[in-house]
């Protein structure tokens, strides 16, 4: 029963506290909304419009109407013509281009002889997506205007699963969920509890009869349904803005975002009793932060990491989280399917809080 | 309550900091419903003992029992009994004068019938109705102190550890704290309270003086006056920086302070005749002053009791 006041008691002067800083009430709206915007709107994997240059040594009737038919497939934008390949490897070298097309002089009987390639595709490697568009720009046939419409048939087919358009925004909002979490959770709670004690509020607060378990309680309970909220920006947002689907059921995502949220609070917890200052505890958040955005799969496929990376990855509560809301979400999957993916995520959890409250002491020393 | 019981005692009690010994085997013996004061500059271990005390800093050395409880093994059950005013303010200023209240009456897990009455009580009684509403970031420096106590005094403690209390407050309303403190004690309260206000040392009832971690005097401010080794002269002069340099170099005063018009000198009582010492130097130097021999003030006293110490030292 004296538990229960205190635990309370903490609860209620948190979200006071929390109604009164504006920049954090801010944060918790502002951080889904803007990140939900520029993910869904500025990622696109899917290129089109590459600045292009190209040199028809050529220039017949049918390199003509080859350049005409790349031109007319979006993915480059043929800005220019210049007379040699020396050309574009200077607009190359000066980044004024990322691909470059050369038409040889013998274009027409390369054609025709098929013994090697007609066309050379010059480009800038630096970045694989624009090398991946290039990869692409091969796979287009050559027509003639004549009758031989040679389209080989393609010895494999792709049949698009779960995204028939191939709108990044649909891999990109559930992933951001978790991101979104993972950010501000783990910042929150150990930023709130760091702030304590370094206004001197922590020395009034171990001096009273209040149990280290119900301190915490008290400080994760309001963040718990500060997560929910974004969790509903983000999934309502994303449905709004970007068509995605909810196709699992709803209690389920609510449970593994309620565990996963868990999880991050948790480790917020564990980053307080280590840093000293704010601005240590946010340094901390960004060493959870960085690799989780990155090692995740919310930016890159899982399989495609070496298996140290991979390792990493599957220690992060993001990774498990990723897995579990994209298979609700996008496929419909139930979370018994998942379950070791929760488990891995309850298993986090309980370590790090037990961390936690074993390591913040009711002491100063 | 027994007035003769011991609230606090302590033996031996040492905290390090690394290479640096913040208290140095401190030893206490503070009888029930007193006014304790801990009297030393900055950095002299008043807050480090009195955090030990509290249980929230663990000894490196030594022993200390609060009401009868062991403050490292029974540190959580002595929480419910003690109240601890920080030397910074450690309420939070973010939420009202009566929201604040309110909390620690919910932390200490009044019964519900009680809390609101007794935070009325305790507006009421430290002045702060008038503010129940605003913000404790926004209060003046006497209004955060009354606040403060009365955060800590909110369960009724049987001792209350204050830790520079008046340190950012007016003499009105220093006064009017102290009030409050004899209040407590005539109620039973112990008090331990820390300062380096001289003014505020002379008012406790028993005070230990504290120099780089030792105790090195403790005792009545009048049995402290009486038992130090020195005997003190006053000396009035028109022109005392003069009188000072006519003292200067007599290798038996052991200081001179100055203050304002008047200078306060330490002679060893074992040195005979002082204060024909002093008028004679005074004389020689042809510098018109009246010197007389006075009781020791603390100030008096501190600066002997830490000369003592530097001589011990020395050696």
């Amino acid at each position: 029963m004296k538990s229960l006041i205190r635990i309370m008691a903490v609860l209620r002067k948190e979200f006071l506290q929390l109604s009164r800083d504006r920049l954090t009430f801010g944060m918790i709206v502002g951080i889904p909304l803007m990140q939900l915007l520029m993910f869904g709107y500025a990622i696109n994997t899917d290129v089109r419009n590459l600045t292009a240059a190209y040199a028809d040594e050529a220039d017949t009737h049918l390199s003509r109407q080859f350049i005409a038919d790349i031109a007319a497939s979006q993915v480059i934008n043929l800005g220019r013509r210049v007379e040699t390949v020396q050309d574009l490897n200077r607009l190359m070298d000066a980044g004024a281009i990322s691909i470059g097309v050369y038409v040889p002089e013998d274009f027409d009987r390369r054609i025709i002889e098929r013994d090697r390639p007609a066309v050379q595709l010059l480009v800038d490697g630096t970045d694989p997506i624009i090398l991946g568009v290039a990869q692409q720009l091969t796979a287009l046939p050559i027509r003639f205007d004549s009758q031989t419409a040679l389209t080989p048939v393609p010895s494999m087919e792709v049949r698009n699963y779960y995204n028939p358009e191939r709108r990044s925004a649909v891999n990109i909002v559930p992933g951001l969920v978790g991101v979104i979490l993972t950010m501000t959770m783990v910042m929150f709670t150990s930023v709130a509890i760091v702030r304590e004690k370094e206004r001197g509020n922590m020395e009034l607060l171990i001096n009273t009869p209040i149990k280290t378990p119900e301190l915490m309680l008290g400080k994760i309970i309001p963040y718990v349904l500060i997560g929910l909220i974004q969790l509903v920006i983000v999934l309502g947002m994303g449905r709004y803005f970007f068509k995605v689907p909810i196709l699992g059921s709803y209690s389920q995502l609510l449970s593994a975002s309620l565990v996963f949220i868990g999880a991050n609070l948790s480790l917020g917890l564990l980053l307080s009793t280590l840093a000293k200052t704010q601005f240590q505890a946010m340094q901390m958040a960004f060493f959870v932060f960085l690799p989780s955005i990155l090692l995740s799969g919310f930016m890159f496929p899982f399989d495609g990491m070496p298996p140290i990376a991979q390792y990493i990855a599957e220690l992060l509560p993001l990774t498990h989280f990723n897995r579990l809301i994209r298979g609700i979400i996008l496929r419909g999957a139930d979370i018994s399917s998942m379950w070791d993916e929760l488990l891995a995520l309850l298993a986090f959890m309980v370590i790090t809080l037990t961390l936690a409250i074993a390591r913040f002491s009711k002491r100063l020393d | 309550m027994n007035s003769t019981a011991i609230a606090i005692s302590a033996t031996g009690l040492t905290r390090k900091f690394g290479s640096l010994i913040a208290v140095n085997e401190v030893d206490l013996e503070i009888p029930a419903g007193t006014i304790y004061g801990f009297l030393g500059p900055n950095g002299s271990g008043k807050s480090t003992t009195i955090r030990m005390l509290c249980g929230l800093l663990t000894p490196s050395a030594g022993t200390a029992t609060v009401l009868g409880m062991d403050t490292v093994k029974e540190s959580e059950a002595l929480k419910q009994h003690i109240g601890y005013m920080t030397q910074r303010f450690a309420l939070f200023e973010d939420l009202t004068v009566r929201e604040n209240l309110r909390f620690i009456s919910e932390v200490y897990a009044l019964p519900r019938a009680k809390r609101r009455a007794r935070v009325d009580q305790l507006l009421e009684e430290f002045s702060l109705v008038a503010q129940v509403k605003q913000r404790a970031g926004t209060l003046s420096g006497g209004q955060k102190q009354r606040l403060a106590l009365a955060a800590a005094t909110l369960h009724e403690p049987k001792i209350l550890f204050l830790d520079e209390p008046t340190s950012a407050v007016d003499p009105q309303n220093r006064r009017d704290f102290w009030e409050k403190l004899f209040e407590m004690a005539e109620r039973g309260t112990t008090i331990l309270v820390s300062t380096h206000y001289m003014d505020e040392a002379a008012r406790c009832h028993r005070l230990a003086i504290l120099d780089e971690g030792v105790k090195v005097a403790d005792g009545s401010p009048k049995a402290l006056g009486e038992n130090i080794a020195y005997n003190v002269i006053e000396v009035v002069a028109d022109n005392p920086n003069s009188a000072r340099l006519s003292l200067a170099d007599n290798p038996a005063f052991t200081s001179i302070t100055q203050l304002g018009v008047r200078l306060r000198v330490l002679v060893p009582k074992q040195v005979p005749d002082a204060l024909e010492q002093v008028r004679s130097n005074l004389r020689q130097a042809q510098v018109r002053a009246e010197a007389d021999q006075v009781f020791p003030d603390l100030e008096d006293i501190f600066m002997a009791v830490t000369e003592e110490r530097r001589k011990g030292l020395a050696i």
